[in-house]
């Protein structure tokens, strides 16, 4: 009878429920980040609350980390000083991005998760009703457990079919977003699934619900699986896993069926995500900075394919090369792969975990018509600091091959099939940098 | 409950990055500094020629973007008195009630509405009136909780004084 979505908030509620009823669910986990921490700090303090209530009460400084400001330093000292007094935890400068932390560490199947951030619906992806909200909702959610939702009506997403070598879950939500509009599904819950999602790495399914909240969607869900289970266990929490499905018989507010063999590597052009183009009308456009990470796009399958493509290579001469993993555990293992060497070599820099540039307030603000070729979530007009300048969206593989072209360019070009189903770089000298 | 004021008009998608830049987001507490980024960096006209009083009119998805509360502050402590959009995004959507600052969803406000018309918005019937064409626009009327939010200026005064459930 129920969709994720319902089936979530009926069991956090208490009663059966369904699409456009108003609940009020418990909050398992109720996060903020340093850009939406201090205000909802300051509204707990107005309302004389000294200690938090929900189960999980995080604190994230990932924004600006290290602070570049002293106004900022205050703030993460306020947060610091907050979450210690309050019970909360804390997450310090270079621990990661919330989304990456959360899903690492703390959202579990099953659970509801509010976020002082829009990208909080990340967590979906492993079965959590999780999105984002405002600094005096979460506030309230974090101090009294619970918070209030209209239960949201569900979009179907039903990919199947297998990716084209070079064309990654990245370039399926920007399709999708293309399609259906940075509109498409206000207020609705995504609910991906198909056998393309199913057989579809956990890493790669974050980046799906991480970007639902660019077509509007209130949450990006994916039924929590063998795959779910996997991921947890390697994490050390197999404990925190349970199975968790839509019901076969759910109503669907539509269901749009996407064939993932037919798409090809995406673009979104400047300056709204929905703006999104096949890379063959992007092609050659001159870049003058490429920047690798984020929640969306700097975990370490990322990492992994863009240090492929960059290994023996050098960034084209005028094109800055920025690379950010999304936590601590993203660098160390990148570390322990060598890919952080291999980053190095290609003549990149490598910032500490955190968000880095994509929000303008660090890390590499964008000078007057400068452009920008990003693996976040967003390119909206002054998003990287500078609304003279101009930010494409494509998944790390493009982005890691523009950078050693100096324009946007089709990592087809060098990504081939090969064995057992596996991908495969091209290692010839066509694609060497022109250093 | 009528809302009366000059009417400052945006496009479709204006997301929220652009409301309030994210260079500003250290400003936590402050306000009326809040207040004096108003869509500073993408149309700084506003800051120029907006007024205390003024109603918002906006196109589809108004607000979309990140949850940045500042955005919905921003305004209202500039002295927006109310926003009409043909549909909003929801987290903005939700900041603003939660603030205090009426949100109202009017279809076809856009093609009714001109910049620097005078309207009147009737939040209790959900009826927004234009002086100038003397058209009657119908809005959708907010649910009767949120309608409370809205009146005791926000969740927080709403919580306070309703229910008593916070605190201590």
């Amino acid at each position: 009878m129920g969709t994720l979505a319902e089936k979530i908030l009926s069991v956090k509620s208490g009663k059966d429920y369904s699409a456009n009823d108003i609940v009020i669910a418990k909050v398992d986990v109720a996060a903020f980040q340093d850009g939406t921490g201090p205000l909802g700090v300051r509204q707990l303090q107005k309302m004389n609350i000294t200690k938090v209530k929900a189960p999980t009460s995080i604190f994230f400084l990932d924004h600006a980390a290290p602070s570049p400001r002293r106004e900022l330093s205050n703030d993460h000292m306020l947060l610091r000083e907050f979450s210690k007094q309050a019970g909360a935890i804390l997450s310090e400068v270079g621990d990661g991005v919330i989304h990456q932390r959360l899903v690492e560490s703390f959202a579990k199947p099953g659970d509801v998760v509010i976020g002082g951030d829009s990208h909080t619906c990340t967590s979906g992806a492993l079965g959590a009703f999780a999105t984002g909200m405002g600094s005096t909702d979460v506030a309230i959610g974090m101090a009294i457990g619970k918070t209030w939702f209209k239960v949201p009506e569900t979009i179907r997403i039903e990919v199947n079919g297998k990716f084209q070598p070079g064309v990654f879950s990245k370039d399926l939500i920007l399709y999708l977003i293309g399609m259906i509009g940075a509109d498409g599904a206000t207020y609705k819950a995504l609910e991906f699934g198909g056998s393309t999602i199913d057989k579809m790495s956990m890493e790669s399914r974050f980046v799906l619900s991480n970007m639902a909240v660019e077509a509007g969607a209130k949450v990006g869900l994916i039924a929590s699986d063998r795959v779910t289970r996997e991921y947890l266990k390697a994490r050390g929490r197999l404990k925190d896993w349970r199975p968790l499905a839509p019901d076969k018989d759910a109503n669907y507010e539509k269901v749009i069926k996407i064939n993932a063999a037919k798409i090809e590597p995406q673009v979104a052009f400047p300056h709204t995500v929905d703006n999104t183009r096949p890379i063959s009308s992007a092609k050659g456009k001159k870049v003058s900075q490429v920047f690798i990470g984020t929640c969306t796009n700097g975990r370490i399958e990322d990492l992994k394919i863009a240090a492929k493509i960059l290994s023996g290579k050098k960034r084209a001469t005028d094109t800055r090369l920025i690379v950010v993993p999304a936590s601590r555990d993203v660098y160390l293992e990148a570390m322990k792969l060598g890919l952080l060497a291999t980053f190095v070599k290609a003549g990149a820099i490598i910032m500490g975990p955190g968000c880095g540039p994509c929000v303008g307030v660090h890390q590499g603000v964008l000078g007057n018509g400068e452009v920008c070729l990003s693996t976040a979530n967003r390119n909206f007009k002054g998003r990287m600091g500078n609304p003279e300048g101009f930010v494409y969206l494509a998944s790390p593989a493009t982005a890691a091959y523009s950078a050693i072209k100096g324009r946007i360019s089709d990592p087809r070009e060098v990504i081939k099939k090969g064995k057992k189903g596996k991908i495969r770089v091209n290692k010839s000298k066509k694609g060497r940098g022109n250093r | 409950m009528l809302i009366k004021g000059h009417v400052y008009k945006f496009g479709n998608n204006i997301n929220t990055d652009v409301i309030y830049p994210g260079k500003y987001l250290s400003i936590t507490a402050d306000r009326e500094e809040m207040a004096k980024h108003c869509f500073e960096a993408v149309h700084p006209e506003f800051l120029k020629n907006a007024n205390p009083g003024d109603i918002i009119v906006g196109g589809k998805n108004f607000g979309c973007g990140s949850s940045r509360e500042q955005a919905a502050t921003c305004l209202k402590y500039f002295g927006v008195r109310a926003v009409v959009a043909e549909t909003f995004a929801r987290i903005f959507y939700r900041n603003a009630i939660n603030l205090g600052l009426p949100v109202i969803i009017a279809p076809g406000i856009t093609q009714q509405v001109e910049h620097n018309d005078d309207i009147e918005i009737d939040l209790l019937i959900g009826i927004i009136k234009n002086m100038r064409t003397n058209e009657i626009i119908k809005a959708k009327k907010l649910p009767d909780f949120i309608l409370k939010i809205v009146t005791n200026n926000g969740l927080i005064p709403y919580l306070k004084k309703k229910l008593g459930i916070l605190g201590n």
